[in-house]
């Protein structure tokens, strides 16, 4: 087991399932639990096809090539959540991101197709992105198996208290968690592209430590100029 | 033509995904890859270029987005 890619997986994950639990929850609390239930099952089922379906397309390429490709689209990508984490949290505090989606009430008798399908949205749709996430750590680190483990478990942990209880799952602040794992994702992706294009990281692996240090702290020098800069464009206007 | 309509709404659901609402970011990343890429091939140490690219890229884009009232 590579617990580097498990935990950085879980964590990834762990957003977009919680994004995927208020959608089921809110579908199954407003409109209908079978319903919901049945969309986030077909859901599901898009998730495991994708992760299979995107980690075969990659079996061929060369790791350095992987590596630059995962790179990439890791810092394309982790760059959004970065961003936003940092525009969301120095603007609303640390606890932000907690709330229930809206869903129309209007419920027909017999089955729920609407429902359903809402949460097979919110499911598939948020599964994309995590199966981009599990098949890229998976892929670039050479353990696809942890990947698919940590995206699993977060699967699991995090819907299971979904179920048992949205409290607590809506209590995750997910602005913050989404901030921390958009450095991290940032993080990994600026290690492997460098080492996709032959880069000699100083330490090594340990490059991961220093470069996660560096974003993060980047992150929170910049939450104060955010910030400044909109107290700034207050005075102005 | 549906299923051009289909790969059109992938491909632009996968733009969206990866590049996100600000593409500078994207294409300041990639100049930075490619600068990284001629450190690399004229044998200089190129380590140090890609993190503050990255940050810049972000910066920029935070900069850009509180003046629009972010």
């Amino acid at each position: 087991m590579n617990w580097g890619v498990f935990v950085s997986t879980f964590l990834a994950a762990s957003i977009e399932v919680i994004e995927m639990v208020a959608i089921v929850v809110a579908v199954g609390v407003t409109r209908s639990w079978r319903a919901a239930r049945v969309g986030a099952a077909a859901g599901l089922v898009v998730l495991v096809v994708t992760v299979a379906g995107l980690g075969a397309a990659l079996q061929g390429l060369s790791l350095e090539t992987l590596r630059l490709v995962v790179g990439a689209l890791l810092l394309a990508f982790g760059s959004q959540w970065y961003r936003k984490g940092i525009l969301i949290v120095s603007r609303d505090g640390w606890t932000t991101g907690i709330g229930d989606e809206d869903v129309d009430e209007d419920v027909p008798e017999g089955f729920d197709w609407t429902g359903a399908f809402l949460s097979f949205k919110g499911v598939s749709l948020e599964g994309l992105e995590v199966a981009v996430i599990v098949v890229a750590f998976g892929a670039a680190a050479d353990a696809l198996g942890s990947a698919i483990v940590g995206a699993a478990v977060s699967v699991v942990v995090i819907g299971a208290l979904g179920a048992a209880t949205y409290r607590y799952v809506a209590a995750i602040p997910r602005r913050a968690l989404q901030l921390f794992v958009g450095a991290m994702l940032i993080t990994f992706g600026t290690f492997w592209a460098g080492e996709g294009l032959s880069v000699d990281w100083p330490g090594g692996d340990l490059a991961l430590v220093w470069l996660g240090v560096l974003y993060v702290a980047a992150a929170l020098l910049l939450m104060r100029s955010v910030s400044g800069w909109r107290g700034a464009v207050r005075v102005v206007s | 033509m549906v299923v051009w309509r289909a790969i059109k709404a992938v491909v632009l659901f996968l733009v969206d995904y990866i590049v996100g609402d600000d593409w500078t970011v994207a294409a300041l990343i990639a100049l930075g890859l490619l600068a990284t890429w001629r450190l690399v091939e004229a044998d200089l140490s190129a380590w140090w270029l890609l993190p503050p690219a990255v940050l810049a890229a972000n910066i920029q884009s935070l900069h850009r987005a509180v003046r629009k009232g972010g």
